[in-house]
C-alpha cells in the first residue's frame, strides 16, 4: 500500500457504558469562584458530563440539595466520585451513598494511595472496582498508566479506564507519553479517558490526537482568571484534537522535506546539486 | 413511665461525638433536620439505604455519616 494513503479512522460517537455521549470533555464542579461561574464554565464547555462528590452534612443544613438543584438545571449528566476515599471499603461505601443521592450508577472510582501525589492505590482500586461492578455499578477508574493495573480492572469489569495525564491538580500535561500511546495501543476498542493532569488546551488536544477517548479536567479550568472563556478553549482543542485523530497524523521523520515542489525551480543546476 | 425513645445514647456523627435520644438511624435523620431526600446514611461504614434507616436502631458508640451531594473533580 502507498504510504501517503491516508487511512482515516471514522467518525463515531463517544459511547460509555452502551450510552452515546456528545462530548469528548468531561468537567468538574469543584474550586470554581462561585456557583454562578461554574454554571457558566459548564455550559460554555458544552460538556455532557460532570463530576460531583458527596460531603458531611452539617445539622439543619441543606447546602447539598440547593448545590444538586443547581447541577439539574444544567442538563447535564452527572457522574459522583468517591475523592479522598483511602481503601475499598472506603471508595465502595462512598459509591453506594452516591448512587442513592445522585440517582446513577456510574461512579469516577478513587482510591489515593499517597497525600503528596494523589496517585490511585491501584490494589485497592482494583479491589472496589469488582466489588462495585458486582453491586452493579459502571465503574470508572482513576488509574495510572500502568498497563498490568489496566488489565486487572478490565477483568474486574471496567468497561472505561481513566489514567492520569499528571498528578490531581498540577497542569503538567501527559507525563508520560509512552507509557500512554502504549496504553493506547494496547486497549484499542476500549473507551480510554485522560483524567487529571491537564493544565492547558494543548494537552486536552495532544490527548486527543493520540487517540484518546475523552479529557476530565476540572482545575485547568475553574482556576483560569476566566473559566468561562477556558472552558469554551478546551472545547475548541478538543475538538481540533478529536478531527486530527480521525484525519490520520503525518508520520513523523528525522530529515527535511520540501513541501514545494522541487520541479521547475528557477536557477535549478543539475550540476550543482548533490 | 420512660419512653423508649427518651434513652440517650452517646454517638458519632461525622466525626464528633453527640448524645442522642433517636431510637433509629431515621429518627437521627430527623432530628438533626434533615429532609429526608437530601442525605445519605453510612453506620460503622456500611451503607443504609434510605429505606433501611427506620428500621437501623442506634447503639452505643456507634459511627453514623451523614452526606449530601457536593462539588467535585
Amino acid at each position: 500500500m502507498n504510504a501517503r494513503e491516508p487511512t482515516p479512522i471514522a467518525a463515531k460517537p463517544l459511547t460509555l457504558y452502551g450510552v452515546e455521549i456528545a462530548s469528548r470533555l468531561l468537567l468538574g464542579t469543584a474550586r470554581y469562584p462561585s456557583p454562578q461561574i461554574m454554571g457558566n464554565a459548564v455550559k460554555a464547555s458544552r460538556a455532557s458530563i460532570v463530576t460531583v462528590s458527596v460531603r458531611r452534612e452539617a445539622a439543619r443544613a441543606n447546602t447539598g440539595q440547593r448545590f444538586f438543584e443547581l447541577i439539574k438545571a444544567l442538563g447535564v449528566r452527572v457522574m459522583p466520585n468517591t475523592a479522598g476515599c483511602r481503601s475499598a471499603k472506603e471508595a465502595v461505601t462512598t459509591a453506594q451513598m452516591a448512587r442513592e443521592l445522585f440517582g446513577t450508577d456510574w461512579i469516577k472510582l478513587e482510591v489515593i494511595g499517597n497525600d503528596d501525589t494523589l496517585q490511585p492505590d491501584v490494589y485497592g482500586l482494583v479491589e472496589a472496582a469488582g466489588a462495585l461492578t458486582k453491586d452493579g455499578f459502571k465503574v470508572f477508574p482513576y488509574t495510572t498508566e500502568d498497563l498490568v493495573v489496566a488489565e486487572r480492572l478490565v477483568a474486574a469489569g471496567c468497561e472505561v479506564l481513566m489514567p492520569w495525564g499528571a498528578p490531581i491538580g498540577t497542569g503538567r500535561g501527559l507525563a508520560n507519553r509512552y507509557a500512554l500511546k502504549s496504553l493506547r495501543k494496547y486497549f484499542a476498542g476500549m473507551p480510554l479517558i485522560i483524567d487529571a493532569g491537564i493544565g492547558a488546551p494543548s494537552h486536552a488536544a495532544e490527548a486527543l490526537e493520540m487517540g484518546f477517548d475523552a479529557v476530565l479536567l476540572n482545575t485547568a479550568v475553574a482556576s483560569a482568571a476566566d473559566p468561562a472563556r477556558m472552558a469554551q478553549a478546551f472545547a475548541m482543542a478538543i475538538e481540533a484534537g478529536r478531527a486530527a485523530y480521525e484525519a490520520g497524523l503525518m508520520e513523523m521523520r528525522d530529515m527535511a522535506a520540501p513541501s514545494t515542489p522541487v520541479a521547475g525551480t528557477p536557477f535549478f543546476d543539475l550540476d550543482r546539486s548533490s | 413511665m420512660q419512653l423508649a425513645s427518651a434513652k440517650r445514647t452517646s454517638i458519632q456523627i461525622n466525626g464528633e461525638r453527640m448524645e442522642t435520644t433517636a431510637a433509629t438511624l431515621a429518627e437521627l435523620v430527623a432530628h438533626l433536620g434533615h429532609a429526608d431526600n437530601a442525605v445519605a446514611t453510612a453506620l460503622n461504614g456500611e451503607f443504609i439505604p434510605r429505606a433501611a434507616r427506620a428500621a437501623t436502631t442506634l447503639a452505643q458508640d456507634d459511627q453514623v455519616e451523614i452526606v449530601a451531594p457536593r462539588q467535585g473533580g
